[in-house]
């Protein structure tokens, strides 16, 4: 626990869940009674194997799926904005990677001229300025995700929703996206939850990692890890990063068992 | 992020067309030749009589000295078969709309759509062309029922199966009903309904040839079906074989020209547009 979560004012969380549950249709329990409370600037992701409940989760915490028993309350009572940000980069392949970013902004009547620059300004932060006038098909799988990414961020939202993102993307360009991520939140300071099965991606890139067991999905741990370290490169090959890693597998491990 | 490269590797092209287009016109074109030739000689050789089976060269003939006749009797049969697609395409797509938006419409009317679309056209022409007093309105309810079909289902195919995702999106950043019809689902049902656009193009030539038939209409303002009855009445086999050629050319010119069309719409994102990258 680093000195600047202590910092902060004990007040009401940003997003509280209580009890939370879901029952699909089917009679699949696919979460079952999860408590969380989730901080304001904060980076959480939600550890666990696949099939435990986790798109379940973030999809009912964004609003797409009501739960079946349970609430989900945001401070202050109405939902802030949101980005959601999906597995694959779900981008309208008859768009441009321009058109794709500014979708949010148009749906919203924002005039064109305005919309386009805003979009190309958060092209240019996703490092993809020359690609603007391409189309899905004509990008790399990386390149996709960051006109994903871009587009959940251009109406710059106070609470970023991901859904193993990088699964997807071979090591050395989800690596990249993983730095990437982590430059943009520390410029824009939203909430982000990740979801991930990835015990290292998932130390690597939070502040908090809240492990899931399945079957019914629940919470299993909840584990706050050292945010003053510096999250780069060299710290994917420091010894603090291993023993993260080993606590965190651990944790898993364990929620496997459960 | 610079070694992610955008640019597609271009192809050698030749007289504005992909080197690998070449051989998918001239094969087929070169096939076509050695038949027509094969044709020529048999019926020279076999000295098989023109009223039985003309050559390549008389029916050549026939068509430049009937030219004037035949196209206009071409023009009528094309007038009857685009008119017949643009109500097909109309009243498909605004069908595929209805039955997209609700369980209860499609469940309800799509049993007639395929009662109508499997019953033989040159069943139900007679009934229509006793209904419908005007020759050339029966003619287009003839064509049409054969070519709306395809749209109508075609379309809704593509309607239901907009990616699932992007409707979450959508839903997420509060887009209108309109806004997600006329901005997400219409354009990605856009390849569906190209393909059916495809087929129903060449049935409504079929289905106004059909309707011709049944039809028999004499006068100035007949198209090529009549014109091969009169030839065949007549005897007049090399005439019949002009008429038919230009049916089958206007056929294939339909075919070419909505595929145009679909690569044309689809060039930068559709992978049934991608045929030879990559
Ligand atoms: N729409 C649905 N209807 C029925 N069962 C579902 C549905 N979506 C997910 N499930 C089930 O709920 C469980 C959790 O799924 P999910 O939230 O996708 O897990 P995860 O994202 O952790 O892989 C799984 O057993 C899955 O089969
Ligand atoms: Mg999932």
């Amino acid at each position: 626990m680093s000195a600047a979560h202590d910092q902060g004012a004990p007040g009401p969380p940003l997003l509280a869940l209580r009890g939370v549950s879901k029952r699909y249709a089917n009679g699949t329990v696919a979460v079952a009674g999860v408590d969380l409370g989730i901080e304001a600037g904060g980076f959480v992701s939600l550890l666990g194997p696949s099939g435990c409940g986790k798109s379940t989760l973030l999809r009912m915490i964004a609003g797409l799926d009501p739960p079946t028993a349970g609430g989900i309350a945001w401070r202050g009572g109405a939902r802030p904005s949101l980005g959601f940000v999906f597995q694959d980069p779900t981008l309208m392949p008859w768009r441009s990677a321009l058109d794709n970013v500014a979708l949010p902004l148009r749906l919203a009547h924002v005039p064109k001229a305005e919309r386009h620059r805003r979009a190309r300004e958060m092209l240019s932060l996703v490092g993809l300025a020359d690609a603007a006038g391409s189309y899905p098909r004509e990008l790399s799988g990386g390149m996709r995700m960051r006109v994903s990414i871009a587009r959940a961020l251009v109406t710059e939202p106070e609470v970023l929703l991901l859904d193993e993102p990088f699964a997807a993307l071979d090591e050395i360009t989800r690596f990249r996206l993983n730095n990437d991520l982590l430059r943009l939140w520390g410029l824009r300071r939203f909430t982000a939850v990740f979801v991930t099965h990835s015990v290292f991606e998932s130390v690597y890139l939070s502040e908090r990692v809240v492990v899931m067991a399945a079957r019914p999905g629940r919470l299993h741990a909840d584990i706050r890890l050292d945010a003053s370290s510096h999250r780069d490169e060299a710290f994917r090959t420091s010894p603090a990063y291993a023993a993260l890693c080993r606590s965190v597998s651990g944790a898993l491990e364990g929620a496997m068992a459960a | 992020m610079s070694a992610e490269g955008i640019a597609l590797p271009r192809e050698l092209r030749l007289l504005g067309l992909r080197r690998s287009t070449w051989p998918r016109i001239l094969a087929p074109l070169l096939m076509g030749l050695l038949a027509l030739g094969a044709w020529e000689f048999a019926v020279r050789h076999f000295e098989v009589p023109a009223y039985i089976l003309p050559g390549p060269v008389a029916i050549g003939q026939t068509l430049a000295e009937n030219w004037a006749s035949l196209l206009g009797s071409l023009a009528v049969t094309l007038r009857i078969t685009l008119l017949a697609l643009l109500l097909a395409v109309v009243t498909g797509v605004a069908l595929a709309m209805l039955f997209s938006a609700s369980r209860w419409v499609e469940m309800t009317f799509l049993p007639y759509a395929v009662m109508l679309q499997v019953t033989p056209v040159v069943s139900i022409a007679p009934l229509i062309i006793i209904w419908v007093d005007n020759v050339q309105a029966a003619l287009l309810v003839c064509a049409w029922i054969v070519a709306f079909f395809p749209i109508v289902s075609n379309t809704t195919i593509g309607l239901n199966s907009t990616d699932r995702n992007l409707l979450d999106l959508y839903r997420l950043l509060g887009a209108s009903r309109w806004q997600t019809l006329f901005q997400l689902r219409l354009p990605a049902a856009l390849p569906f309904f190209l393909a059916g656009l495809r087929i129903s193009g060449g049935l409504s030539l079929i289905g106004a040839i059909v309707a011709e038939f049944v039809a028999g209409t004499g006068g100035n303002s007949s198209g090529l079906a009549y014109r091969i009855l009169e030839a065949g009445y007549q005897l007049q086999i090399p005439r019949m074989f002009a008429a038919l050629a230009l049916i089958s050319l206007s056929g294939v010119a339909i075919f070419l020209v909505l595929s145009l069309l679909s690569h044309v719409l689809l060039r930068r994102w559709h992978e049934s547009a991608l045929g030879g990258e990559r």
